[in-house]
């Protein structure tokens, strides 16, 4: 239906798309202002004026950071924790999901109701801190996976999508005597493959940002992640000079080129980098998630 | 035949069974147990009692623990952190609900009318993209923006002449609340908008045209068509927003707080935690916990009753 446009339906637009580029601006200045820091001369950066470009661009920054023994280790650990997390949480949310979701399950809606408790109700952190601690959880790397195992909001996503499929599907497989297992391995799997991804994305999407239970939960300088790693640096500039200082004594040129606040930008990158590639590609999937859940709830 | 198909039913029925239950357990574990676990905060269970019972199990501790009745809330309420703890906990997230719920309703509103797809689908996805990295680093960004001498904000601010001079934002008390709520804004509009632009999507188209029919310009068409038809929408997602009111922030204020804001950043999530898990005063912390769940209790029927006088409609 087309209706001649008003003027003031094309000022509306006009300031209307004027507010959506500000937006994108407001949202993406902080990741760029960022950005240029991490690649600007310390010194140049300490006494320039804002700019929208790096200063004396350079890679001292990013090579002071990796110079730092404790930043591989946390990247294991965060990398170790996401896939194994993921990968077991996923099958095994997926798994109880499926049982539920099957209409001849005796006692279901006695196990529903118990599932769906927990969702309103918690002990708080302390309880849960002590039972962790009971469990000898706490600063153990199992902390990461273990509580992350279950999740009843993915298991209202898992059901939602399971209910879809059509019930003739599995009763032909049961008639030609396959058992549970095999019906949920061989043939419920693959045709739950969006569903899996979608939450399997949140899932590692989650662990990789997890920063709560490696700072609440353990104490090891070995299990700590990267982002744990990024707050201590962040939030605590003497640890970042003495970066620059351990750099400044591996490598005398660069010293001059690097200050604790271009040194915190650029491990602020590093951290997110692996979340800034793959966005663009997998942000749909995202938005496919929230709407797989929200046709339930 | 008829055993023969108990059985199979049977076996059936255990196999199915047996998926289920691990899922029980892991639920009673990490979900239950920590419920029971309650019950200190009416104990007096802290560091002390861990040393005197090195190896008891916790939850034995728990049984032959002695009450104490209210003990804990009444040294809670006597506690000078008391007021700016509350204070800190209810402002920070009632200015962050007023502030930060309608926006994500008014950005869908705004970029449902852009017409051109392309661009639109361009914001949409810059808008989730502070959704997806973490506090840490979202917070660390905020930051950097913030500072004094290389600030951005303060460049601007400056700029534009409504600062003489640059501002410390994070060593000033008083600026803590309106950076919390205003980074929480930007980091989670865009990602709150996205059930909205699809029911959004999903009204019936008919009723533009009818509008446009009766005269109605764009913005009675917001008002009177849109508006209404995502309503229920609305609605349930300002109960989920009440719902979970005092619970989010933990890592926005710890990431955001230090020496010099303590004063105006320190919630019940945050001091809960120091005393906890700091300083091992379980029952107290615990105590305070269970206060913080019994007010956004308190405040979820609250938000359920009010939607239901002011809409007709709520969730329970």
């Amino acid at each position: 239906m087309v209706i001649g446009k008003t003027i003031g339906d094309r000022v509306f637009e006009f300031a209307n798309s004027l507010f959506m580029i500000g937006l994108i601006v407001v949202t993406l200045l902080p990741f760029w202002m960022c950005l240029v820091g991490s690649f600007s001369d310390g010194n140049e950066y300490l006494r320039g004026a804002i700019s929208l470009w790096p200063e004396g661009f350079n890679f001292y920054n990013y090579k002071v950071v990796f110079m730092d023994k404790t930043i591989y280790s946390a990247f294991l650990v965060t990398i170790m924790r996401t896939l194994i997390g993921t990968a077991l949480s996923v099958l095994f949310t997926a798994l109880v999901s499926y049982g539920l979701s099957r209409s001849n399950l005796k006692g279901r809606n006695i196990y529903s109701v118990f599932l769906l408790i927990s969702m309103f109700f918690s002990g708080g952190l302390i309880p849960y801190y002590l039972v962790l601690k009971q469990l000898g959880l706490i600063d153990s790397f199992f902390v990461y996976i273990i509580p992350a195992l279950f999740s009843v909001w993915n298991m209202l996503i898992f059901q939602s999508y399971f209910r879809e499929i059509p019930s003739v599907v599995i009763e032909s497989a049961r008639i030609d005597g396959a058992g549970e297992y095999r019906i949920f391995f061989q043939l419920i799997l693959p045709l739950s493959k969006p569903v899996l991804a979608a939450i399997a994305l949140f899932s590692v999407v989650g662990h990789w940002n997890a920063f709560y239970d490696s700072m609440i939960f353990t104490s090891s300088q070995s299990l700590e992640t990267i982002q744990l790693f990024l707050y201590r640096i962040i939030s605590n500039s003497s640890e970042a000079a003495g970066m620059a200082k351990a750099a400044a004594d591996a490598v005398p040129v660069g010293a001059r080129k690097v200050n604790p606040e271009t040194i915190k930008m650029a491990t602020m990158m590093v951290t997110t980098f692996p979340i800034l590639i793959s966005y663009p590609f997998l942000q749909k999937y995202f938005v496919k998630g929230v709407m797989i859940g929200s046709v339930k709830g | 035949m008829k055993p023969f198909k108990i059985s199979y039913r049977f076996k059936a029925q255990f196999e199915l069974q047996s998926m289920v239950w691990p899922g029980l357990l892991f639920v009673f574990i990490f979900a239950y147990l920590p419920m029971y676990g309650v019950m200190i905060a009416f104990q007096q269970f802290d560091f002390f009692t861990l040393i005197e019972n090195a190896n008891a199990n916790i939850f034995k501790i728990f049984a032959s623990s002695e009450f104490v009745g209210l003990q804990n809330f009444k040294e809670f309420i006597h506690d000078d952190s008391f007021w700016p703890v509350l204070r800190n906990t209810l402002g920070i997230n009632i200015l962050g609900l007023i502030f930060g719920f309608p926006i994500p309703i008014i950005f869908a509103l705004l970029l449902n009318e852009i017409t051109s797809a392309k661009f639109k689908k361009t914001v949409q996805t810059v808008s989730y993209l502070p959704h997806f990295v973490s506090w840490v680093i979202f917070g660390g960004m905020v930051l950097t923006s913030l500072s004094a001498d290389r600030g951005v904000v303060n460049a601007i601010l400056v700029g534009l002449g409504l600062f003489d001079s640059p501002v410390e934002f994070m060593a000033n008390p008083d600026y803590f609340w309106t950076v919390a709520v205003v980074s929480g804004i930007i980091k989670s509009f865009g990602f709150g908008a996205v059930l909205y632009i699809a029911a959004i999507a999903g009204v019936d188209q008919d009723l533009y045209e009818a509008a446009s029919i009766d005269g109605c310009g764009r913005f009675r068409k917001i008002i009177d068509v849109t508006l209404p038809s995502i309503m229920g929408t609305v609605v349930i997602m300002l109960i989920f927003s009440v719902s979970g009111i005092l619970d989010t922030g933990f890592d926005q204020i710890i990431v955001l707080q230090n020496s010099l804001n303590v004063e105006m950043s320190e919630t019940i999530d945050t001091y809960v935690y120091k005393l906890g898990v700091g300083q091992m005063r379980y029952s107290y912390s615990a105590a305070v916990g269970l206060a913080k769940s019994v007010i956004a209790l308190i405040l979820v029927f609250l938000a359920n009753y009010l939607a239901k006088r002011i809409s007709g409609k709520g969730i329970m």
